[in-house]
């Protein structure tokens, strides 16, 4: 019998939230690390009880966090992040050069392969490894030689929030940066390109099709077309066929193609969910309705999705990283808000329920189905 | 013997109660306290002072006898009183509310 166990990281600690295949009942455990900012939990893709977790605060840090038995227990392991290499500065809002300077891990990936394996991606950006299970990290320093120089930090801060793995090409990842862009490695993180081509940021860049400084909010991939990518920008949601060298627009009839999140159905690679949010000085749903927005398409034409989701007076947020898919058929589909609700569809997204309603404002969901 | 106190959350980390005792080697200043205290407790460092230049965290204070030590050298020496273990250094998360 399989379970599904939902990996939550709130602003005040993490919650375990299991249910059985049916993913109509659930428990609820927590908060573990509480008063802690737990940007990210994520398990290992070959052994579900290797869980890792970003826990931060801005009195003590950071510290990393790992458990070896499905998060019943957990040990801290390394915490040390030094930068490495060059570029030592970066843009600051006054245009002078700043030192990169690590705040936090905001995401967490690890290896599709080696439960010791894992990559985090930090604020200042960057991109770390560890192949100890995280007790040591190094910083795969290439990626701030694609005009690191130039990034500078968004609202949320110049953060590292998405890294995807290329199932098919070990060699092959993919990062995002918000206020920096998009970037790919073809060398198992050495070197690095932007893959930015056909991004246009008419608001917020002097040059709408500059190389870097697209302020990507999160990107999406099925693990059987890893060529095919999906980006929610911070304006704009983008498809690209070829691994991210061109992108095109498929916002369609969406109500605003302003948002945060992004998913791709586990079973049905051109099927992709959004959540809408009116502007980025308006961070809520457009009418005060919470609606999760499905192509079956791969983008273009969009269907509202409501049911059991609230259609009056809501005026929460869906951050990037708080969306998830299970891998059972029908697919199960989740998001957690900063009002503290987490949602769960046990069908693809036609019907949803509210799994808690008052858990501290939600920064990130992992599902994860164990067997 | 050096007495020191935890803030909540840095007890919780270390599995540790709200007060530790260390012993440290000739006279003991902030830095050696703390060389001492993540010695006995490696998950402790890079809470409460960078680990690579080992300054204090911007929210970290550090308190004893009525006084904050927090601007003084971290190889100033610790007030007799806590050289001896008669008061406690006090680690406290700093006021950073609204």
């Amino acid at each position: 019998m399989n379970k599904v166990r939902l990996l939550v990281g709130t602003r005040k600690g993490a919650f375990v939230l299991t249910s059985d295949s049916k993913r109509s009942h659930w428990e609820v455990n927590g908060p573990l690390f509480a008063g802690w900012e737990i940007y990210h939990l994520k398990g290992s893709p070959v052994d579900a009880n290797r869980i890792y977790a970003s826990q931060s605060s801005g009195w003590f840090g950071q510290v990393m966090q790992r458990s070896d038995d499905g998060g019943q227990t957990w040990k801290p392991v390394g915490n040390q992040f030094e930068y490495a290499g060059s570029p030592i500065t970066h843009q600051w809002f006054d245009g002078s050069q700043r030192p990169w300077e690590f705040k936090r891990v905001w995401s967490l990936e690890p290896s599709l392969d080696d439960p010791d394996s894992l990559y985090a991606g930090a604020e200042d950006a960057a991109l770390f490894h560890s192949s100890d299970g995280g007790q040591t990290w190094q910083e795969l320093d290439g990626l701030r030689e694609v005009k690191g120089t130039l990034w500078q930090p968004g609202a949320g801060g110049m953060c590292l929030h998405t890294i995807l793995l290329d199932p098919g090409n070990p060699k092959r990842i993919y990062t995002a940066i918000s206020a920096a862009g998009a970037f790919r490695s073809d060398d198992g993180g050495v070197s690095w390109k932007a893959i930015t081509r056909g991004l246009r940021s008419d608001f917020e860049l002097p040059d709408p099709a500059a190389e870097v400084g697209h302020c990507v909010h999160r990107i999406a991939m099925h693990p059987s077309r890893p060529d095919t990518l999906f980006m929610q920008k911070h304006w704009d949601v983008m498809r690209s066929d070829d691994a991210g060298d061109s992108w095109h627009e498929v916002s369609g009839n969406l109500p605003s193609d302003f948002g945060f999140p992004i998913a791709v159905h586990s079973h049905e690679p051109e099927t992709v969910y959004v959540v809408p949010i009116k502007s980025d000085s308006e961070h809520f749903p457009p009418e005060g309705k919470l609606r999760v927005y499905r192509s079956r398409q791969g983008g273009g034409e969009w269907e509202a999705l409501t049911h059991g989701l609230p259609q009056e007076n809501c005026y929460v947020n869906v951050l990037r990283a708080a969306m998830s898919v299970d891998s059972l058929d029908p697919c199960g589909v989740y998001f957690g808000t900063t009002g503290g609700q987490v949602y769960a569809s046990a069908d693809g997204g036609d019907h949803w329920q509210p799994i808690v309603h008052d858990l501290p404002a939600v920064l990130s969901v992992e599902a994860q189905v164990i067997s | 013997m050096i007495r020191v106190l935890l803030p909540t959350h840095l007890q919780r980390l270390a599995n540790a109660g709200q007060e530790v005792r260390l012993e440290v080697a000739g006279t003991p200043t902030i830095r050696t306290v703390l060389d001492a205290l993540e010695a006995a407790y490696p998950m402790l460092r890079g809470t409460i002072r960078d680990q690579a230049t080992c300054e204090r965290r911007a929210f970290i204070r550090f308190f004893a006898c009525g006084e904050d030590l927090s601007l003084e050298s971290p190889d100033a020496p610790l007030p007799e009183a806590v050289a001896c273990g008669e008061e406690r250094l006090r680690i406290v998360g700093a006021m950073a509310g609204g």
